[in-house]
């Protein structure tokens, strides 16, 4: 290499500077004034004087159950995982306010781009858990047409959703609708150039679409700070749109903040980033070890703000809710659990020559050909006697 | 260090702390390359024992990773970039190849680029989308990357090595469903140059031609027809760009029949260049035409249909049969 000579006679001189740079600024805590808030993990009530929110015990209750099926749901794919019936799962434990706060803001027309982890946002727009797992399991890349629900399918490639989510919230503004696009990603993915492009793209264009980023702080081993030194929603601000930091372990003020993003976007007045502080509680899929990496003081302080314990402690403080209705929805909880795990176990193996369905919309001679080959080829073993 | 038994992974490893060891301008980078290791644990204990500053977690983003790497480059240093599957290589795609790969040229020279690009590749784990993927000839296609994929342990350490003392970038393609097999690995003995194609088995009937993860497959396919009487050569290519076609000609010279094997499309693939060379070289050897056996011109399927689309054992002796035929 050419250039060593010149790296040989230019040592780094300064040994401060090095080390000044390896202290990377933590991002703020969780808590204070620019985080939205309006359920404290002790379940209490309080007012942001930008966000309020009014809810009948019916609509609380509402939450309160999609909440408990979502992480119901979770744990079953985590148990099918364990027993074999998946491939990999990524659980969503501890991230079900956030998902069912922005999925409940949604209208029907709205639309939907998610990563891999949005099971309580499917659940919201009334995709069926079971359909979720085909891809997990190995049998699909997807599972459900994005149309009949404006849920479009799980992107595995870390932030390209959202350059989809804001093209065709473009499409959108240029129908002159007025529904709004949504887009999820993590905190790790905020870092990818796709992410900063759609920041590009909405703000110029004022398309009108919801950035929703999950900061769950961990992008497999990695903290937040080894993807940002100022936190995450104040990104917005150098785009030209608003951010705003919600507590995302609080599903009132993460429907209300996504309301009124949603809201913002539909008046044509274009992006708005929701970082959605939260946290996950299980490893990152079912493949990853976070004893490597992880202190469990780290979730044990985070159990503490648990988003679906801080609604039941309000709505038992608020008489919202009898024993009742908690022993009917652990029942509803315990049948979806069961109706999940049988659909898994009944769940077929597609057939062989599915590898060559829908490769191209207009059909191929090439894959007609391969596929005449591969079926000629396992035919000859039927013929074979075996 | 006398011959020892060790996974592919561990070998990789150990090569990587050599490589760490020995020049201090080398890097390694990548996404929970750190306190991770790696998703498959292959730079396991290296920033534990050599430092932040020297195994670099970076931000998610592999465009980034890539472009710094070639700035690094530039400045002096060695980096070593693990890009954490195949099918997460596109976002820095572009940098690879307009940018990386070029340098050297444009620079009439002047310039070199010691970057090594680690990717797990290649399917037969039962994972989901985007981690199964062999787009190995999508690199091979662009000159001045070399692209090379080890199959077994002993080339696993050398070929790293070697690719590390590259001044030129080299696409390092690590077969990860062959992580978990064990070989030999001997630390002293001097390999043979990078490109070099090795015989991994010799035979007089017909030759497969293979790298990385279906070298296996090969070497199994060529034992199941030893019992049916046939001598099956075996080459394990162990570089796709350049292609050692002179070790592939002598084979062929001496069985006159050529199967090339990968897991990769056969439309476009190496195969089919490898196909075309031969041909021309070897026109008046050959007993039947050069076969190939791949994948289909399909996305990579589920996890469930993958071992229908994946070369096995009876698709290669498929081949073995029909090429005899002729
Ligand atoms: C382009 C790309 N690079 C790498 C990966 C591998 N990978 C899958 S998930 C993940 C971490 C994502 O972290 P974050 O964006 O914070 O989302 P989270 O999974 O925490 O919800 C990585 C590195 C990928 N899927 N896509």
């Amino acid at each position: 290499m050419t250039v060593e000579s010149t790296a040989a006679r230019k040592p780094r001189r300064s040994s401060k500077r090095t080390s000044a740079a390896k202290t990377p600024a933590k991002t703020p805590e969780s808590s204070g004034p620019q985080l939205v808030q309006l359920l404290t993990p002790e379940g209490e009530r309080v007012e942001h004087p930008d966000f309020e929110i009014d809810l009948s015990a019916d609509e609380l209750r509402g939450l309160y159950r999609d909440m408990v099926l979502t992480r119901r749901f979770d744990a079953e794919a985590t148990a099918l995982q364990r027993q074999g019936e998946l491939g990999l799962w990524a659980s969503l434990l501890g991230q079900e306010a956030a998902q069912i706060g922005s999925g409940r803001a949604l209208r029907d027309d709205d639309y939907v781009f998610p990563t891999y982890r949005e099971h309580g946002v499917a659940w919201c727009r009334g995709v069926d858990p079971t359909n979720l797992l085909g891809m997990f399991r190995g049998v699909n890349h997807g599972g459900w047409d994005p149309n009949t629900n404006n849920f479009h399918l799980y992107t595995i490639v870390i932030g390209s959703q959202t350059l989809h989510a804001t093209g065709y919230a473009m499409g959108v503004a240029k129908d002159g609708a007025d529904s709004a696009v949504i887009a999820y990603f993590g905190d790790g993915a905020s870092s990818q150039g796709d992410v900063a492009e759609a920041f590009t793209f909405s703000a110029v264009y004022n398309a009108p679409v919801v950035f929703f980023c999950q900061n769950n702080q961990w992008a497999i081993s990695e903290p937040t700070e080894k993807q940002t030194r100022v936190p995450l929603y104040q990104r917005a601000q150098g785009f030209g749109f608003p951010g705003v930091r919600v507590d995302g372990n609080d599903v009132l003020a993460c429907l209300a903040v996504t309301r009124s993003a949603l809201e913002r976007a539909r008046r044509g007045e274009g992006p708005t980033l929701v970082e959605a502080f939260t946290y996950r509680m299980g490893a990152h899929t079912t493949s990853d070890d976070p004893t490597k990496y992880r202190a469990d003081e780290e979730r044990v302080a985070w159990e503490a703000k648990d988003p679906i314990l801080r609604l039941r402690t309000y709505m038992e403080k608020q008489d919202l809710a009898d024993a009742a209705y908690f022993t009917a929805l652990d029942e509803e909880s315990e049948a979806l659990g069961k109706r999940v795990r049988e659909a898994v176990r009944a769940m077929p193996d597609p057939d062989r020559l599915a590898i060559f369905d829908h490769v191209y919309a207009d059909g191929s001679p090439l894959v007609d050909e391969e596929r005449a080959q591969f079926a000629a080829y396992q035919a000859s073993f039927a013929e074979e006697g075996n | 260090m006398a011959a020892e038994k060790m996974s592919l992974a561990k070998a990789l490893n150990e090569s990587l702390r050599k490589a760490l060891e020995t020049d201090p301008k080398v890097l390694i980078m990548g996404e929970d390359v750190g306190k991770l290791g790696g998703v498959f644990r292959i730079t396991d204990g290296l920033q534990k024992d050599f430092g932040e500053d020297r195994v670099i977690d970076t931000p998610l983003a592999e465009s980034g990773i890539v472009g710094t790497a070639i700035g690094l480059a530039l400045r002096g240093y060695r980096p070593i970039v693990e890009i954490q599957f195949d099918g997460f290589v596109f976002p820095a795609y572009d940098q690879i190849v307009t940018q990386l790969a070029k340098m050297h040229a444009r620079a009439l020279g002047k310039i070199k680029m010691p970057v090594v690009i680690r990717i797990p590749y290649g399917g037969g784990i039962g994972a989901v989308e985007h981690h199964s993927e062999s787009p190995e000839a999508l690199f091979a296609h662009v000159a001045g990357l070399k692209v090379v994929s080890p199959s077994n342990a002993s080339d696993a350490y050398w070929m790293m090595q070697q690719a590390v003392q590259s001044d030129d970038p080299v696409i390092f393609f690590e077969p990860k469903r062959r992580y978990w097999d064990k070989g030999e690995l001997d630390t002293e003995s001097i390999p043979g140059p990078l490109h070099k194609a090795a015989v991994a088995r010799e035979g007089s009937d017909l030759t497969l031609a293979a790298y990385g993860p279906m070298v296996k497959v090969c070497l199994e396919a060529a034992a199941a027809a030893q019992e049916e009487g046939k001598s099956i050569e075996v080459l394990d290519l162990r570089s796709m760009s350049p292609i050692d076609f002179d070790t592939v000609q002598t084979s062929v010279e001496k069985t006159g029949r050529l199967v090339v094997v990968h897991e990769a499309p056969v439309f476009y693939g190496s195969g089919a260049e490898i196909a075309a060379r031969i041909t021309e070289r070897c026109f008046y050897h050959l007993e039947a035409p050069v076969l190939r056996v791949g994948g289909y011109h399909a996305p990579y399927p589920p996890a469930r249909l993958e071992d229908e689309y994946l070369p096995g054992l009876d698709r290669v002796l498929d081949a073995v049969d029909r090429s005899l035929a002729y």
